[in-house]
């Protein structure tokens, strides 16, 4: 049962709070893209153990969707941040950096 | 013989005696007994069958690790199986049962598998039920069911109630012995809030059985002034009886605190479960004793060591009269001392190790004990009962020397931290090859959202055993900081008794007792190359009884490493997994049942349909009448008046459930072309439209007709079920995707009451009301107007799911009732009637009408049901378009939807398969569509259905064959899904 601050309302939500929402910065392929685009957009998705940044919706609060950078598994939770964000916030990837030296941060996440 | 004795019991108070009955025999035990301290004290050692060979079992351990004294607790709807005779306290009348025997618990059938054990070992049932194939269904598993499981359930409902708690805590401490309450009293002095919970009634654990002294006070004026001390502070919270389920995620705990189950009749729930989140855990909880393995150590009489001195010093019960004590450690000497102190015999103790010197052996030897060192118990002799042991040298292959007779038999193999709760959520452990433990590993805690550890254990459960090392321990589980290292412990492993034992003494060394897994059998899965522990346990079903390994498990993977030389953390333990022991279901549930097991919704007219014959069909959380039963009515009946009196005259139909969000902004219009297939911008205000919503896969999800209210208001109806999921779904898409466009929603479900009034008559109807011009040239169909009819405010949709003149009326949910009452009153004369779910399901079925959730399943395209003309073309983008591209979409022999009409007439049955003659590689027969909806037409008088057939719709007029129950098939011939009404001159009218 994680806990996870509400970015939006600043709520210290219990997961019972909360709705799940997959993978983030999952980039949309729509018409006219090709099937390996369409197949990755849709289907492919990481599964690490370790940093992930994921969506949340703060369905039994204020039914705002966030986003959230944590360690799968350590359930250490590096920040969350609002959905309209195309980058990741730069205190939170520097907080990553400085707990996780090794991790190796993937193409699609992009500094801000 | 075991028996109470004369005097002596801690726990016990001598002037209450509790009469209590077991197997029906009537028994008499003291206040503070424990069920299993009481049948001792009466001398019933026997309490239970093993599960595989129906061995006779006795009473083992003194705590929540019993493996074989389960019994069946109480009667009638308060009847449970399963329940541990030694962690329940005794009470006036209690009745208990045994379980896995049959006929009686002193002479059972079952236990002539012991005579077949050698056909029974591991993996039995995984190599032998196989062939021949028909055995398994008509013989196997017949048999396997009658004899399988442990006790019975009571098939009545549970008579008692549970409730949940949540409460917060800086510091829970779980475990409420010494280790416990020091960690406690340091966190306390902090200023910490504190939650500490003991699962027995009594804390304190083990040290007034064990130690001398604590901090040079005897343990129980220790324990009662440190227990004085938090009871009078205002930030620490006391629960006993209440046992650590579990250790989740960021510090969410779970305890099982049995209220009354030792007060029964008390009004007051029965369990209650505490659901805290804790900035901090402290696990003081203990340590388990391992038995030893040696041949016959499941004889009734061989009983842990630290139990035997546990009921003597807290119950003043003795096992036996005469006891051997085997060992491999110095602990066990306290219970040769404990015995000798309350006068009762020691025959000797045999002890593995060549030497034993340190102060307890000496002690017991100044006492005038015998001790034997080097030696081990060759095998244990006695059937339903010890009646000696025979004796051998421990390095040797047990060839026996000497017979010591005894009645009872002490074990000790050493004590195994309880490290369940430190494990559940991620801490590791590491092996103590000194102390032959595994010990939790601070340097891998569990940990918390900020990425330190929450997780400390303390005491016993950290492996520092006893003293002031142990006090030390909590405190610096408590309050951080570096415990000194804590002596070592006077042990030497030893995992097989004596070490060279040959075949014959391994296949009756048992190490779990309740599901007769013995050292031969993780042995001989050693050898089939059961490398993984978790698969070793599977094969063996080692450590998967009620127990959970508590007893066996260290021993167990201790012969598992063995087995394949590879050193004991290398082959790693089993997972823990909460609970760390059983919970009730009622705990689970708490007050979660009956009438507020979930919300019950209810539309503004819901008291009107209850009180008119409505017979209610759950719509999500919902109830909608299914018909209206007239007196002696039957239900099918009930449907068929209702459809046919709509179809000739009028009907109304409460709607209020379908989902009704308002999608409003600038880039509404926009908005809702992404959401449905087709367009929405360039509907006009005042009219309506079918729509279909699909999932990003190209999946249909939802359909319904949209409204446009004004100019950048637009009303999407979806269906009962969805109404919520599609308004998240929305809310997906404009908080994550599109967030820059300017479009709010709102879910208006619940403000507004629906109505649709369809029939022939309905203009009629409505026109009886007044107030509204409702004519085909002032609301055409597919259009809306708002309004009044007979004074209520309302919004006319003219839209149809029966294929009949139809309206829906919108009404502030205050209204709902007094406009339905309108219209039923003024509908009298034109013969209205209110109809259910059901009629309005064969009519939209008659019309050929998809119903989200029959003709889709999350795998239906809107391709595939002949929706094609509500997908625009035009657009460049919609959820789902892209995905409806895909070669599999596109696929020509997807099976897409055709009406379905029997030869002779009858319904076909639902779900059924269209069968061909023809066979797959694998032998099965290949299909060719199936039944998505069917029903009976009282319209048609004769089954109608709908399916989904490949190349469906340029079939039409074949004949297909479908499958029934009984085996035999039925034909049908495949017809355009519209049967009523096709060109709908009736609904536009």
């Amino acid at each position: 049962m994680l806990i996870l601050t509400c970015p939006c309302c600043g709520i210290k939500a219990d997961e019972t709070e909360l709705a799940p929402g997959g993978e983030a910065h999952i980039k949309r392929h729509g018409p006219g893209s090709s099937d390996a685009e369409f197949e990755a957009y849709l289907f492919t998705r990481a599964n690490p153990r370790g940093v992930h940044f994921e969506r949340w919706r703060h369905a039994y609060g204020c039914g705002k969707w966030f986003l959230a950078a944590r360690a799968t598994d350590t359930l250490e939770v590096f920040g969350t941040y609002p959905a309209t964000s195309t980058a990741v916030p730069d205190a939170i990837l520097s907080r990553i950096r400085a707990r996780r030296p090794d991790w190796i941060k993937p193409d699609r996440i992009k500094p801000a | 013989m075991s028996h109470r004795l004369p005097s002596g019991g801690r726990l016990i108070d001598r002037a209450t005696t509790l009469g209590f009955t077991f197997n029906g025999r009537r028994l008499k035990g003291y206040g503070g007994d424990t069920l299993a301290s009481a049948l001792l004290g009466n001398d019933r050692m026997l309490v239970g069958r093993s599960f595989k060979y129906h061995r006779p079992r006795g009473i083992v351990a003194s705590g929540p690790e019993e493996p074989n004294a389960l019994v069946g607790l109480g009667q009638g709807a308060r009847f449970e199986p399963n329940q541990r005779a030694t962690t329940t306290d005794l009470f006036a009348d209690l009745v208990a049962q045994s379980q896995n025997h049959w006929p009686s618990l002193d002479f059972d059938i079952g236990a002539l598998n012991g005579l077949m054990s050698r056909f029974l070992s591991a993996g039995f049932y995984y190599k032998t039920f196989i062939h021949p194939r028909a055995f398994w269904k008509h013989l196997f598993e017949p048999t396997i069911r009658h004899s399988a499981g442990l006790g019975r359930p009571t098939s009545e409902p549970d008579a008692d109630r549970y409730e949940h708690l949540y409460a917060f805590a800086d510091v829970l401490v779980i475990g409420g012995g010494i280790a416990g309450l020091q960690a406690a009293r340091t966190a306390a002095e902090s200023g910490a809030r504190v939650m500490i919970w003991e699962q027995s009634a009594h804390w304190g654990g083990r040290a007034p059985v064990d130690d001398p002294d604590v901090e040079g006070m005897p343990p129980d004026d220790w324990i009662s002034a440190t227990l004085h001390w938090l009871r009078a502070q205002p930030n620490v919270t006391l629960r006993s009886r209440t046992m650590g389920a579990g250790v989740y995620d960021h510090g969410y705990a779970l305890g099982y605190e049995r209220v009354t189950d030792h007060l029964p009749g008390l009004d007051a729930p029965r369990h209650r479960l505490w659901r805290v989140r804790a900035g901090r855990i402290i696990t003081a909880t203990g340590a388990i004793e391992r038995p030893l393995s040696f041949a016959g150590n499941d004889v009734p009489g061989v009983m842990l060591a630290g139990a035997v001195r546990d009921y003597v010093v807290n119950f003043g019960v003795a096992p036996g009269r005469r006891t051997v004590i085997v060992t491999n450690n110095d602990d066990a000497y306290r219970t040769a001392i404990t015995l000798h102190s309350a006068g009762l015999e020691v025959a000797a103790v045999i002890d593995a190790r060549a030497r034993a010197t340190g102060d307890l052996p000496q002690r017991a030897r100044s006492l005038g004990i015998r001790v034997m060192t080097g030696r081990a118990i060759a095998r244990v002799r006695g059937g339903g009962r010890v009646t000696g042991v025979d004796i051998c040298q421990h390095t040797g292959t047990g060839a026996a020397g000497a017979l010591i007779a005894c009645d009872a038999v002490a074990m000790s193999g050493g004590w195994s931290p309880v490290v369940h709760l430190w494990s559940h959520c991620g801490g590791k452990l590491i092996w103590d090859a000194g102390a032959a433990l595994f010990r939790p590993d601070p340097a891998r805690a569990p940990t918390g959202a900020d990425g330190a550890a929450f997780v400390a254990a303390a005491g016993a459960a950290n492996g520092v055993m006893r003293g002031a090392a142990l006090l030390a321990d909590a405190r610096a589980a408590a309050a951080g900081g570096d415990a000194p290292a804590p002596e070592p412990e006077a042990i030497t492993p030893v995992w097989i008794m004596p070490a060279a034992a040959g075949p014959g003494l391994r296949a009756k060394m048992w190490l779990d007792f309740q599901n007769d897994v013995k050292v031969s059998d993780v042995q001989q899965a050693a050898r089939e190359g059961y490398v993984s522990v978790e698969h070793a346990k599977r094969y063996t079903t080692l450590g998967m009884a009620t127990d959970q390994g508590k007893l066996g498990n260290i021993n167990g993977l201790a012969v598992l490493s063995d087995a394949q030389g590879a050193p004991i953390p290398d082959v790693g333990t089993t997972t823990f997994r909460p609970p760390y022991t059983p919970i009730s279901m009622g705990a689970i549930a708490g007050e979660a049942r009956g009438d507020v097991f979930q919300p019950l919704r209810r539309t503004p007219m819901h008291d009107w349909h209850a009180a008119h014959g409505a017979d209610w069909e759950p719509a999500g959380q919902w109830r909608r009448p299914y018909c209206y039963l007239r007196p002696g009515e039957a239900r099918n009946d009930a449907v068929a008046r209702e459809i046919l009196a709509v179809r000739g005259g009028v009907g109304l139909i409460d709607a209020s459930t379908l989902g009704k969000i308002i999608v409003k902004g600038p880039d509404a219009g926009r908005f809702l072309d992404m959401l449905y297939t087709n367009m929405m911008s360039n509907l006009a205000p005042g009219k309506c439209r079918y729509g279909l919503m699909c999932s990003e896969n190209g999946f249909l999800i939802d359909d319904g007709v949209v409204a446009r209210i004004d100019e950048d208001t637009w009303l999407c109806h979806t269906t009962t079920g969805g109404a919520d999921r599609i308004h998240a779904h929305m809310e997906d898409w404009l908080q994550c995707e599109w967030f820059d466009w300017r479009v709010y929603t709102a879910n208006v479900t619940e403000q507004f009451a629906q109505i649709a009034v369809a029939g022939p008559k309905a203009r009629d109807l409505l026109q009886a009301l007044g107030g509204l011009d409702v004519s085909s040239g002032a609301l055409p169909f597919m259009s809306w107007a708002g309004g009044r009819l007979a004074g209520i405010p309302l919004r006319a949709y003219r839209i149809s799911f029966s294929g009949e003149l139809s309206y829906e009326l919108a009404t502030p949910a205050g209204h709902g009732l007094a406009l339905w009452r309108a219209l039923v009153d003024a509908g009298q004369d034109l013969g209205v009637i209110a109809y259910g779910t059901e009629a309005m399901h064969v009519m939209r079925a008659e019309k050929g009408f998809i119903m989200i959730g029959d003709e889709t399943d999350g795998t239906v395209i809107p391709q595939d049901l002949g929706l094609g003309w509500a997908i625009s073309r035009k657009k460049a983008d919609y959820i789902g378009k892209r995905a409806q591209e895909r070669a599999h979409m596109t696929d020509p022999d997807r099976w897409k939807l055709v009406g379905l009409q029997t030869l002779d007439g009858s319904v076909l049955p639902e779900g059924a398969y269209a069968v061909t003659d023809a066979r797959n590689a694998n032998g099965q027969v290949v299909t060719e569509g199936r039944v998505t909806s069917t029903c009976h037409s009282p319209t048609f008088d004769r089954g109608i259905a709908m399916g989904l057939v490949r190349h469906g719709p340029d079939r039409m007029g074949e004949v297909l064959r479908f499958n029934r129950v009984d085996g035999t098939t039925v034909e049908a011939r495949i017809v355009d899904p519209c049967l009523y009404d096709p060109k709908g001159g009736r609904q536009d009218v």
